[in-house]
């Protein structure tokens, strides 16, 4: 008897929808969460996690080391079992929060999902376990697989050369600053400044400051655009740079680039693209031929290998023929069929020199390299297209719930400000919070610093409508919510292992360092 | 907005109360409100040289670092040392004990750019419109 009672499940209302409302919109539960304390407090005195094989002499280690340095009793380390370790940590990482658990619409972090295909292959042992000292003659299929993911990015972003060293996005402009810094240094004066536009990342500044440059801030319009009037009253023969993010960091595609880059170049400067917000170009536009000189790929971004947390990233840096020589080394060259690694500095004398150790993060080079295999050049530009389909459908399931601080049309990521919550006394952190326990990750806030209490959103390509709708569904509710019962946002998040915790007092009075018997209320 | 009548003001949300030739810097109430819990504060020292409309310093809070921008140009001779360890002073007292740094002004004629409270006042309306 499958139903004896003859009950069913109405979708609409009833037990399901209770149900449903029980976990939040995105699908979040209240099952069984396990308390974790500190690993310091486990464990009893002389336990241990390891065996050590028995001394084949009577030699004590202890002795070989000279008695000053030797401390008589180490107060505090843990003492515990090698299960309790793997139950701490294991228990710890069921409260993590990842892109494999749910949906992370982190805007301007591109976090999207990174396919299991790339991860299966970055872990062959012929890349996995290679030695980053092993000759190049037995490192062949590497030194290939760097050199054609080299030619793909040049090729995919316009540009005649590109740079694979940096380790992230943030050492991609530092690397794309230096060669600027370089390239006039050659011409005889290395200039005074760098404009950066009102919507910029906050690692820009950053990277024109650690190279000397100081920064010249530029408004953007009424419209969220960089126009090029306020990049010529900005300009002049002391600009080493402009740096410009296209897509910016509201979402909105730079359609004078092209007029401001002319604008740049008359005057000498250069023009340095952010490739942070590539996703929403890829297959489609090229920023080398907007009028870029330069520009980092955020390979942990665009190319869906892992971020945040579980990174490394990576940020190869692509210029123009002009800047091709100033590039830091290692480079891969091709010689016939074979391939060599460039690393002494007199083949390349211009160059800036070493940005870090050994040849980069080559496990993310694989990984970005079989995602632009898997998809071709259709394929990447489909995921362009859906990136920047799903920002619209999740900008055209809130417009009228959240204000839209710019009506110009948005690429791949949606940017509402708080306005509309102004009279609920509801903030814009509060609706972050409230996203937890409908089991959602919120999204970037109160950046861009242009806009007002910002939420930016972006889905990225690899979610689903159902997924999306869920989400703008929590968006909806909190909205609503903020109306009736502000005080229940304020509130939020309850349902989470730690509800909301004091932010402002882990930042003004840090405790960081944990003592023996010590309590922290 | 508490906005005190016998105080200048600079769209960036700076304020200045001015003795003799010294000037008394902070920001205003509307600014510490709408950065939130101030966290940290990183302010000059004693007998640095600001330059007005550069910036002096940065304030933090949990939701964004800003720079500070000086509204009158000249050396700085005394700074609100205690912030240091007390940044909240800054939210619960933005205009008296939240001061930052006084400077002894190198150009009185700088003083005419500034806004009085009403102007200040409406320009805040206009900006949140």
């Amino acid at each position: 008897m499958a139903n004896p009672t003859g009950w069913k499940p109405d979708v609409q209302a009833g037990v399901a929808h209770a149900a449903q409302e029980e976990v939040g919109l995105g699908h979040a539960t209240r099952g069984l969460a396990f308390e974790e304390g500190l690993l310091f407090e486990r464990g009893s005195r002389g336990r241990t996690g390891v065996s050590l094989p028995p001394r084949g002499s009577d030699a004590d280690p202890a002795r070989e080391i000279p008695v000053a340095l030797l401390r008589p009793e180490v107060e505090g380390l843990p003492e515990v079992g090698e299960l309790e370790v793997v139950r701490h940590f294991t228990r710890l990482s069921t409260w993590n929060w990842g892109i494999d658990t749910g949906f992370y619409p982190l805007g301007s972090c591109t976090m999207k999902y990174n396919p299991r295909s790339s991860e299966a292959l970055a872990r062959l042992p012929g890349f996995a376990e290679l030695h980053p000292l092993a000759p190049p003659s037995m490192a062949q299929g590497a030194l290939e697989l760097m050199y054609r993911l080299e030619r793909a990015l040049s090729e995919i972003s316009g540009f005649a050369t590109t740079t694979l060293a940096p380790a992230a996005g943030a050492q991609g402009e530092l690397c794309g600053l230096m060669v600027i810094r370089a390239y006039h240094v050659a011409r005889g004066n290395p200039r005074k400044k760098v404009l950066i536009p009102d919507t910029a990342h906050g690692t820009n500044p950053a990277s024109s400051a650690l190279n000397g440059y100081q920064v010249v801030p530029v408004k953007s319009g009424e419209d969220g655009r960089l126009h090029p009037e306020a990049v010529r009253a900005a300009m002049d023969e002391d600009v080493a740079a402009i740096m410009i993010t296209n897509p910016n960091t509201l979402g909105i595609f730079e359609s004078h680039i092209a007029e401001i880059a002319d604008v740049v170049h008359a005057k000498g400067g250069l023009v340095y693209g952010d490739g942070a917000n590539m996703n929403a170009l890829l297959g489609v536009a090229r920023p080398g031929d907007m009028g870029f000189d330069v520009m980092q790929f955020n390979l942990h971004k665009t190319f869906a290998t892992p971020h945040g947390g579980g990174g490394p990233g990576s940020g190869p840096v692509a210029v123009k023929e002009q800047l091709a020589p100033f590039l830091p080394l290692p480079l891969v060259v091709r010689e016939g069929d074979r391939y060599r690694l460039v690393t002494d500095p007199a083949e390349r004398p211009r160059s800036i020199g070493k940005l870090r150790e050994f040849w980069g993060n080559f496990g993310m080079f694989v990984r970005a390299w079989a995602l632009i295999r898997e998809l071709g050049p259709e394929g990447l530009r489909r995921a362009a297209e859906l990136a920047v389909l799903n920002a619209n459908y999740a900008r055209a399931l809130l417009k009228d719930a959240y204000d839209l601080p710019y009506a110009t049309d948005s690429l791949h990521e949606v940017v509402f400000s708080d306005k509309n919550l102004k009279p609920t006394g509801v903030t814009t952190m509060d609706v972050a919070k409230r996203l937890i326990d409908h089991g959602f990750h919120p999204p970037t806030v109160y950046f861009p610093l242009v806009v007002h209490g910002a939420l930016m959103i972006e889905p990225t390509e690899t979610e689903s409508k159902e997924t999306i709708e869920r989400f703008c569904a929590a968006m909806r509710d909190i909205a609503e919510e903020a109306a009736v019962r502000p005080e229940a946002v304020k509130a939020a998040p309850v349902k989470p292992v730690r509800a909301r915790l004091d932010e402002t007092r882990a930042a003004r009075k840090p405790v960081l360092r944990w003592t023996p018997g010590m309590k922290v209320e | 907005m508490n906005l005190p009548d016998d105080l200048k003001y600079t769209k960036e949300h700076e304020w200045c109360r001015m003795k003799g030739k010294r000037a008394t810097v902070g920001i205003t109430d509307h600014a510490q409100s709408s950065l939130g819990d101030i966290v940290y504060v990183e302010l000059p020292e004693v007998g640095d040289v600001v330059k007005k409309g550069e910036s002096f310093g940065v304030v933090e809070s949990t939701k964004a670092v800003s720079e500070l921008f000086a509204p009158v140009s000249g050396k700085v001779v005394e700074v609100n040392d205690p912030l240091a360890d007390a940044p909240e002073t800054i939210n619960e007292d933005p205009y008296e004990e939240g001061w930052m740094i006084q400077v002894e002004v190198s150009d009185e004629k700088e003083l005419a750019g500034l806004l009085d409270a009403a102007s200040y006042g409406k320009f805040v309306e206009e900006e949140q419109a």
